[in-house]
């Protein structure tokens, strides 16, 4: 079974409609990459996925599991193994990391119904992802994402991932604003929990991020239809021809034109 | 002159029921109730109490409470007699202070001598518990000598109605280290009415936090004057809820050259509560470099709090630093649910959050054992009212 199916999925956001049906199916184990240029819904999509108020769903159905996942709230999602990594991770003043980590893995563990960890577990498993994706240990005490340059909050977002284990994760322009190198880190951290139980979607607007995280299938999204589905190498032939190659105008260029 | 109305009657008829004092004492009395029968209670057309109704206090009759305050004097603070003691506050423009000064008999009075470095907090309890309305007048004096250190924590807490008309006075020495720390946890039924005076010396380090929780009724007037090298932090926490009202006025008065003053002000708003920040800062003609901050920010919780929020910056002098700021926001929707898209409950999560924008302030705290009590009682507040 599918652990997730997408069927004529339609959102808008204040007045604008973003998506105009979305077809997508992700069985267990699979990388999906959804490219698009600005303003084509990936985000949206995203955000859909993971519960966010903002974006009202007007038609379309989300099977998660089997289960209505339009009808969860954002945490129920979380705790059934949905991770989101932010485009923009949120910085929240007065709550440090460790706490918010170990209250959210808590969380998760009691629904899954295994025993919540106590301090010293969870310190070893932290120190132990941590390592994973090269990350400074003061970085935990400090609040979440306060203060973290660009590269450690994304690096911050794929640690939460390694220690939250999900079924689902949904990589949100996770490569935007990375170095080479922090995006190789970020990469491999990704990487490393790739396996046949968990599966990813891989939202990204150029073709870089891929030779890092390469995926089994890329979707290219335009006006909120994937207009086109293909294997790894899709990616490459967009990297070629860029969007107006498959006829798209990406939104930064087609504003002139309008 | 406002003849003795309905409203000041029981505070002339309770004053002449109280024994006569000592002379000096007496003639204070005396000059108290006489300012407070000039002045009355104020009403909403006075700019200090626009916001702030005081009927239900003058409407209310109250009856004088037997109490004593519990106070923890650390080894090394000594007991300050009244007569060493001139700085008296009688009342001026605050009929509440000279409600006080008419009433004055359980006060506290202590003094840290000279270069005296007190570890122990000094420690002020005051509760009062009655079957009917009740009052009490405490006044605390605390003067601290040129160089000496100290921290002084002042509780209030009670049960049922009641009136707590409170005025506390530190004197800090040239070079004094002075911790303050105030913690209302009125009952829900309590008016509570409190001035604090700070008089600073030259170079002497003030810090205050104010932190209120309880009281259907709350005003407090936290005035402090500074010298030259002052340097005070004005803090406080205000944490309304259901139809409580919280009124903070604050008064920073930069009267010598290079004093410093942060001020900051926060308050954490739910239900049809109201509150309201009046931060004045004065800086005199002689206050050249002053370096003066405040802000005052407020989390709105319910479609029906008020905040009403004001800075008061009045500057004479022309080479000063002084900023203000003031914001009223809800709950940060993203952070919500970049905490909910983790698996935190929507519930657990506004409570985190709402916690989290006390959180900077009960830090401060250097005392561990308040700060501790302070957290857990914060902790169960939110756990209560969250969600």
């Amino acid at each position: 079974m599918a652990l997730l199916e997408i069927s004529n999925l339609q959102a808008k956001v204040g007045g604008r409609q973003i998506l105009n049906g979305i077809d997508l199916t992700v069985n267990a184990g699979e990388v999906h990459a959804i490219m698009g240029p600005n303003g084509s819904g990936k985000s949206t999509l995203a955000q859909v996925l993971a519960g966010r108020e903002l974006y009202q769903v007007t038609g379309g159905q989300v099977l998660y599991d089997g289960k209505d996942l339009l009808g969860m709230a954002p945490e129920d999602r979380a705790r059934e193994g949905i991770f989101l990594a932010f485009q923009y991770p949120v910085e929240i003043p007065g709550v440090s990391n460790m706490y918010f980590l170990k209250a959210a893995l808590n969380t998760v563990l009691k629904h899954r119904g295994l025993p919540e960890l106590d301090a010293m577990d969870f310190l070893n498993l932290v120190r132990e992802k941590m390592k994973l994706m090269e990350m400074e240990q003061t970085l935990l005490n400090r609040p979440v994402n306060t203060g973290f340059s660009g590269g450690e909050k994304k690096r911050n977002e794929i640690f939460q991932m390694a220690v939250l284990e999900p079924r689902l994760a949904i990589l949100d322009e996770t490569d935007s604003g990375l170095d080479i190198d922090a995006l190789r880190t970020v990469a491999g951290g990704v990487n490393a929990l790739r396996g046949p139980e968990r599966s990813m979607i891989v939202v990204t607007h150029y073709q870089r991020l891929l030779n890092y995280i390469v995926p089994d299938y890329v979707h290219v999204l335009s006006e909120g239809r994937i207009v086109k589905s293909g294997g790894k190498e899709l990616a490459l032939v967009l990297e070629e021809s860029g969007y107006a190659g498959f006829g798209i105008e990406d939104e930064a260029e087609a504003v002139g034109k309008r | 002159m406002t003849a003795v109305s309905e409203t000041t009657s029981q505070w002339l008829e309770q004053f002449t029921t109280q024994a006569v004092a000592d002379r000096g004492l007496q003639e204070l009395r005396d000059a108290g109730l006489r300012r407070f029968l000039e002045i009355g209670f104020p009403t909403t057309h006075e700019e200090e109490w626009r916001f702030t109704n005081v009927s239900p206090i003058a409407r209310t009759a109250f009856r004088p409470y037997t109490w004593e305050a519990k106070v923890h004097r650390p080894p090394g603070v000594e007991r300050l007699s009244e007569s060493d003691y001139q700085g008296w506050l009688a009342g001026g423009q605050n009929p509440f202070v000279a409600l006080n000064t008419a009433f004055l008999r359980d006060f506290v009075m202590l003094r840290v001598p000279r270069g005296a470095v007190i570890e122990e907090p000094i420690k002020i309890f005051t509760c009062q518990e009655a079957q009917v309305p009740s009052v009490i007048h405490p006044r605390t004096v605390v003067v601290v000598g040129a160089h000496a250190q100290c921290t002084i924590i002042e509780t209030y807490v009670g049960k049922g109605t009641y009136f707590t008309n409170a005025v506390t006075e530190i004197v800090a020495g040239e070079g004094a280290v002075v911790d303050h720390y105030k913690v209302q946890q009125e009952a829900a039924g309590a008016f509570h009415i409190a001035t604090m005076q700070a008089t600073l010396g030259r170079s002497a380090n003030f810090s205050s936090l104010s932190i209120s929780l309880g009281g259907a009724l709350v005003r407090n007037d936290v005035n402090t004057t500074l010298a030259e090298g002052t340097e005070a932090t004005i803090n406080g926490l205000y944490i309304a809820d259901g139809r409580q009202h919280i009124d903070n006025h604050t008064q920073i008065d930069h009267a010598k050259p290079h004093g410093t003053s942060h001020e900051l002000y926060k308050g954490i708003l739910d239900g049809k509560a109201t509150a309201v920040f009046n931060g004045r800062i004065l800086v005199r003609k002689d206050a050249q470099k002053t370096d003066s901050k405040q802000t005052n920010k407020n989390l709105v919780l319910s479609d029906e709090a008020v905040i009403d929020t004001k800075p008061e910056l009045q500057i004479f002098a022309d080479d000063v630093r002084c900023t203000h700021g003031a914001t009223i926001g809800q709950l940060d929707a993203e952070a919500l649910f970049y905490l909910q898209s983790r698996g935190v409950g929507k519930k657990e999560a506004r409570e985190l959050l709402t916690y989290a924008f006390a959180q900077d302030l009960i830090d401060r705290v250097k005392v561990q054992s308040l700060k501790e009590r302070l957290e857990t009682v914060l902790y169960e507040k939110f756990h209560e009212h969250g969600g």
